[in-house]
């Protein structure tokens, strides 16, 4: 069991609040990943849960247990750092074996657990090696094998990721999620890159200057989020936001009038919103349709185009100078300048009130954070 | 190189004859010669004639109370020199004194560097502090140790003494050597924990984190990560002290000036007591070569011991 229970945790620095009122449950077996952006806390969280801080207020139970005030090294949890911090004149075997060896295990059982975890991360043929005679991509394995052989109850990665190429970094996701099936283990991981905790959470953490904007599996931010920021922090390129008014809002539907000219009718339960309102309207570079520029009300000029092969991302500025990125075809061929015109798929659209939380879809009542 | 080589190129094409060729070569390198020659020359005079000298002095008789009579008598200095019972005391007493100010200095300043390494109120005058002692004259420290801290009438110790009813302790006439190695430790340590304490600044924070999520407690940090983290910049503590320890003067000339007896001489000081209180150039300057020669075997041994320590990449 590994069920991990945070209350109301609080942390400041030098009288500075860093994190502000954290209330988390984590599950057996979860693959949770916090993300935000840079200076928002999040290894300040993690490092709060492995007890390398100690917190300023509010509580931390790993299962029945409080491990507030306990010792880093007796929580049964094991860190992955972001610099893998190995030992550097220790070898590998040592590395993975100096816990074991503090706790004053036996030899035998230290040469199984040690070998044990060298298989599973292939890293058999390494053994003798120092840390400086590995590549990044291998450092990071005996990283995470120095948190193999302990069996903790929660591993804990702060930005493992960060310090490899691109192309190790989508090798080693894979091996991380990989893992974490082999190990049928509970993860929680930090990262500030969106595409790291979509595909490898189950349960996604969103932070925001010291305090959780939402939580949820990935889908579910990605369709339901709760507020602008985690709407536009989740899902590449970013969520595109027009500025407009309400027309008409009720339980029904919302009609809003965007300022760079286009009226659109969104199937929202607007019982919320006042007529007149300002709102902002969201909508994914996937859900709008370029078409001919006489086709649509939403009229735009092409910006700059990327072509990706499969996909083309048009940047396109609209008629009041607000910017959007739109995903066409990959054969798509506008051109720089070209007047064309918009569509955007209604259904998968987002509108966010003046406080910048979302307008519920009918029927499915999202959570506020 | 690859101008020179096409300039040759264009002289053999224009004058015909591999001996052009040659001779421009030949004046390519006579330039070359000509104009590093001075600085080697320099260097040269600078090294080969002192040595020179001590070597032809250290076999001949040559002392300044009998002038004139310098005759050549071979290796005879050097069978006096290594045959006087001074030199048994001297290589004795050296060894005591680099072995003893490099375990002291190494052990304080590791313990102080790790020390200071955490925060307190007041760390960065209290390091300036701890170094201090370094840049003060040898002379002049010993002399403060001599005059102001060990004397047995009018010493700080002594006064420490008296107040516990103790009878203060005539350090340089009952633990001579113990008080040398004590003040040339107090100039020393500090060399020691100014390195050690930079060295510590670059210990990586997180491996201390991981070693505490590992179960290590201080002294198993200290063990496992932070000793190890050290053992670079000691072997260059260990290294840089040998060569200054091996001639220390100042602080015994000062202080005990080599005696009781024998007691406080070291090489450096046998050979000044050699040359200008006995006035035997000759046997001097055999015995400088004797520390020369000494200092050339503790320096191939400490490199062969630690050097490997240093050239190994991180
Ligand atoms: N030991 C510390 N002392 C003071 N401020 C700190 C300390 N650790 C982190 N902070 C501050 O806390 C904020 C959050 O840091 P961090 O948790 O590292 O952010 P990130 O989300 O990028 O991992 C930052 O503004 C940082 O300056
Ligand atoms: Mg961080």
């Amino acid at each position: 069991m590994a069920d991990l229970t945070i209350r109301n945790l609080k942390k400041s620095f030098e009288d500075i609040d860093i994190i502000k009122g954290i209330d988390l449950d984590i599950k057996d077996h979860e693959f949770v990943v916090f993300v935000g952006p840079s200076g928002c806390g999040k290894s300040t969280l993690l490092r709060l849960i492995a007890g390398l801080e100690e917190v300023s207020s509010g509580t931390i139970h790993l299962d029945d247990r409080d491990i507030t005030d306990v010792a880093p090294a007796k929580r049964d949890l094991a860190m992955v750092f972001q610099t893998y911090a190995l030992y550097p004149h220790m070898t590998v075997r040592k590395n993975m074996s100096f816990a074991l060896e503090l706790a004053g295990a036996d030899k035998a059982e230290i040469n199984r657990k040690v070998d044990e975890a060298a298989q599973i991360l292939e890293l058999g043929h390494l053994l003798d090696r120092k840390p400086k005679a590995l590549s990044g991509g291998q450092r990071q394995r005996v990283a995470i094998g120095r948190s193999i052989v302990r069996h903790p109850k929660i591993f804990l990665f702060d930005e493992p990721l960060s310090n490899l190429d691109a192309a190790l970094r989508v090798q080693m996701r894979l091996e991380l999620a990989r893992l974490h099936h082999e190990l049928k283990a509970t993860m929680i991981y930090v990262t500030h890159d969106q595409v790291e905790a979509m595909t490898l959470a189950d349960k996604v953490v969103v932070l925001n200057g010291g305090h959780i904007e939402q939580v949820g599996s990935p889908l579910e931010l990605y369709h339901h989020p709760v507020n602008a920021f985690v709407a536009g922090f989740i899902g590449t390129p970013k969520m595109a936001f027009l500025k407009g008014k309400v027309e008409k809002a009720d339980r029904a539907g919302v009609t809003v009038k965007l300022d760079c000219g286009p009226e659109y009718q969104l199937p929202l339960d607007g019982s919320r919103l006042k007529a007149g309102e300002s709102v902002t309207f969201g909508m994914r570079p996937e859900h709008i349709e370029v078409t001919a520029a006489d086709a649509s009300p939403f009229k735009v000029t092409l910006d700059v185009t990327e072509h990706l092969g499969a996909d083309t991302f048009c940047y396109v500025k609209a008629q009041n100078g607000e910017t959007l990125t739109v995903r066409a075809g990959g054969d798509y061929a506008g051109r720089f300048g070209e007047q064309v015109g918009l569509t955007p798929d209604l259904a998968h659209c987002h509108l966010f009130d003046e406080k910048g939380r979302a307008v519920p879809k009918p029927g499915a009542p999202a959570k506020a954070a | 190189m690859s101008i020179s080589t096409v300039q040759d190129g264009v002289s053999a094409v224009s004058a015909p004859g591999p001996t052009t060729v040659k001779a421009d070569r030949q004046l390519h390198n006579r330039v070359g010669l000509l104009t590093v020659s001075p600085s080697v020359l320099a260097l040269l005079v600078w090294m080969i004639v002192p040595l020179a000298m001590t070597i032809y002095f250290s076999l001949i008789r040559y002392n300044l109370l009998y002038p004139g009579d310098n005759e050549f008598v071979g290796l005879e200095n050097y069978y006096f020199f290594l045959t006087d019972e001074g030199f048994v005391h001297g290589a004795l007493n050296t060894l005591w004194l680099v072995g003893a100010t490099l375990l002291i200095s190494v052990v304080a300043g590791v313990l102080i560097a790790v020390l200071v390494d955490t925060p307190f109120w007041g760390r960065g005058i209290v390091r300036v502090m701890l170094i201090s002692p370094f840049f003060i004259m040898p002379t002049v420290s010993a002399l403060v140790w001599k005059n102001l801290l060990l004397h047995p009438v009018s010493g700080v110790f002594a006064a420490v003494w008296n107040f516990f009813g103790a009878t203060p302790v005539d350090w340089f006439a009952e633990y001579p050597l113990q008080a040398i190695i004590l003040i040339v430790s107090w100039q020393w340590v500090p060399f020691a924990v100014l390195l050690l304490m930079t060295a510590m600044q670059s210990l990586d924070q997180e491996q201390k984190e991981a070693a505490r999520l590992d179960g290590a407690g201080p002294i198993a940090i200290f063990w496992h990560i932070t000793l190890p983290h050290l053992t670079r910049p000691i072997a260059v503590v260990v290294m840089i002290e040998t060569i200054f320890l091996l001639s220390i003067f100042a602080e015994i000339f000062t202080t005990t000036g080599g005696g009781p007896g024998y007691e406080t001489t070291n090489l450096a000081y046998l050979i000044y007591s050699q040359a200008l209180l006995q006035f035997d150039v000759g046997m001097a300057s055999a015995g400088g070569l004797v520390a020369v020669v000494i200092a050339n075997i503790a320096a191939f041994i400490l490199i062969r011991m630690i050097g490997k320590n240093l050239t190994e990449k991180a």
